[in-house]
């Protein structure tokens, strides 16, 4: 099975870095295959920052993602410039704290950034919460592997403080 | 055995030079090479390599120089506009046979371009890019893995040679991650050694490449751009001494064109052939994947230069050869002066690497 995630928001959310943690639980803890690419862009300091991940059973051989069938967006200018073409049957995750406008495909509100700076008094674990979600919604990689890559690729001291915000995440995205 | 790891191609790329045993990086940081000279700054001087960051690519292609003849296996990364100040050295280390590796991250020119877009604009500048006749050795990764063995194949190849060798790299492997599985240990090939007493750059065995006097094991070398004779001391208004080493130069490295060749063929039969190398390779195999059609053929190429010629006889009821690559049909004219039949150039300019259905559309457009 093929799947092509797409992330956008605005740069300092940790939009690529989320993408790399979700292409390292695939090739690292589920033992499937991941190329992760991105925009390479002044866009990336402020402005909207998107980044995309092909995670695959086989291996990938057209590395660059044409029709993403998940998406994650969390701000408004990244819904606008990487969000607004999403059709059914991709599904969007959409940070609801920060994205007004709303898909023409099938889409899970997540309040993340409030939920983050709320619960867990740090809105920069908001993405964070969003992989959890999109676990917990697509299960495009197993729990076990997020939570391998998350503690692989975050700061040392900052360990709990991502779990919990990845635990928050998979309740926010469980399907009622 | 091997271990999985989830690595951008420029990370490859350096591991790939520390696994090959690189002692020295001189370079200057440019997008979109930056990581590896990044990842070696942090990694090489805990290996007991040194690590210096230049003033600017000429002087980084005059350290890596230096340093080979010191004994490091030496290496550095840039992309275009970088790649363009190193010509002058890179001419003086393909004359004084200095072994090196030079990584060119390619990315879309001219001049400084699109800084982080991908291309293949240079293919042409490596083989030709310094003044005079000389000849190189370039390798195009087209996944992670090989931005891995690739590199340290480029070592093996430089010091088996002499010669300076290339990684012609580009945007799009480069800046990717995907899975990787690195080996427990590489392949090391060394120079030849230098026998004492000898001339140093006296070549008396078949393949034309002299022995490795390196500078501190007690021989005396004179190390010289110009025109030079066996002993290294310039000889530059002989006309014969002049024909013989530039002839030698590029000889040893031609006459060894079938022993490095490095390409696969998929599907010798087939009438519609595509070539490609880098990125480009990636999309070709999608629509060999996806059109599952006998009458498709690839040639698949790894060592670009020297070209492997004889690979095209390989595919004996071509009736046309399709070349995607991102420039304006660099290797597709290579191509055309050893084929009778019609060559189908597909370039792309503008960063993005050929989508299948571009290529669907070359393969079904009529002649």
């Amino acid at each position: 099975m093929r799947h092509e995630v797409r992330f956008s928001g605005f740069g300092g959310q940790g939009i690529i870095l989320s993408a790399v943690i979700l292409g390292r639980a695939a090739v690292m803890y589920d033992n499937k295959f991941a190329a992760q690419t991105q925009v390479y862009g002044p866009e990336a300091r402020g402005g909207a920052s998107m980044s995309q991940v092909i995670i695959d059973d086989e291996e990938i051989l057209y590395p660059k993602v044409s029709d993403p069938d998940i998406y994650v967006i969390m701000s408004q200018e990244g819904f606008e410039k990487y969000g607004a073409v999403a059709r059914d049957p991709a599904v969007m995750l959409v940070d609801s704290t920060l994205v007004h406008s709303r898909p023409e495909c099938r889409y899970i509100g997540i309040p993340a950034t409030r939920e983050a700076k709320q619960t867990l008094k740090r809105d920069i674990v908001a993405n964070i919460v969003m992989l959890g979600a999109l676990v917990a919604a697509t299960h495009v990689v197993s729990e076990e592997a997020l939570k391998k890559a998350i503690l692989d690729s975050v700061p040392k001291g900052t360990e709990d403080l991502n779990i919990k915000a990845m635990q928050l995440g998979l309740q926010l995205g469980k399907q009622p | 055995m091997t271990r999985p790891e989830f690595w951008q191609g420029n990370t490859a790329c350096a591991e790939g030079a520390l696994a090959a045993g690189c002692s020295f990086f001189g370079g200057y940081p440019i997008t979109p090479s930056t990581e590896i000279a990044e990842h070696l700054a942090a990694k090489l001087p805990k290996k007991g390599g040194v690590f210096m960051q230049m003033e600017d690519e000429i002087a980084s292609m005059a350290s890596i120089i230096g340093a080979s003849w010191a004994g490091a296996r030496a290496m550095t990364a840039t992309s275009g506009p970088g790649f363009s100040l190193m010509m002058e050295n890179i001419g003086f280390a393909a004359m004084t046979e200095t072994p090196c590796v030079v990584v060119n991250v390619q990315r879309g020119g001219p001049s400084t371009g699109q800084p982080t877009m991908s291309a293949q604009g240079d293919m042409m500048q490596v083989r030709f890019g310094s003044h005079g006749d000389y000849a190189v050795i370039a390798l195009c990764p087209a996944t992670v893995q090989e931005m891995y063995e690739l590199t340290v194949k480029c070592f093996n190849l430089a010091d088996k040679y002499r010669v300076p060798v290339f990684l012609m790299a580009d945007e799009t492997i480069g800046h990717m991650r995907e899975k990787i599985l690195i080996p427990d240990t590489v392949e090391r090939v060394g120079r030849k050694p230098f026998v004492p007493g000898n001339p140093p750059f006296r070549a008396a065995d078949p393949d034309l490449i002299p022995g490795f006097p390196q500078f501190g094991t007690g021989h005396h070398v004179h190390v010289t751009g110009l025109t030079h004779d066996e002993r290294g001391y310039p000889a530059a208004t002989s006309p014969q001494l002049h024909m013989d080493l530039v002839k030698r130069l590029v000889d040893k490295i031609e006459n060894a064109r079938d022993e490095m060749a490095d390409y696969d063929v998929i599907n010798p039969d087939a009438e519609q052939v595509f070539i490609a190398y880098g990125a480009p390779v990636r999309t070709v195999q999608q629509v060999m994947h996806d059109r599952k059609d006998p009458n498709i053929g690839f040639l698949r190429i790894r060592v670009v230069w020297p070209f492997p010629e004889k690979a095209l006889a390989k595919f004996k009821n071509a009736k046309r050869f399709l070349i995607p690559e991102m420039n304006l049909g660099q290797i597709a004219r290579e191509i055309e002066r050893h084929v009778k039949v019609p060559v189908r150039s597909i370039p792309k300019l503008g960063g993005e690497l050929h989508t299948p259905a571009e290529l669907v559309r070359a393969l079904e457009a009529q002649p």
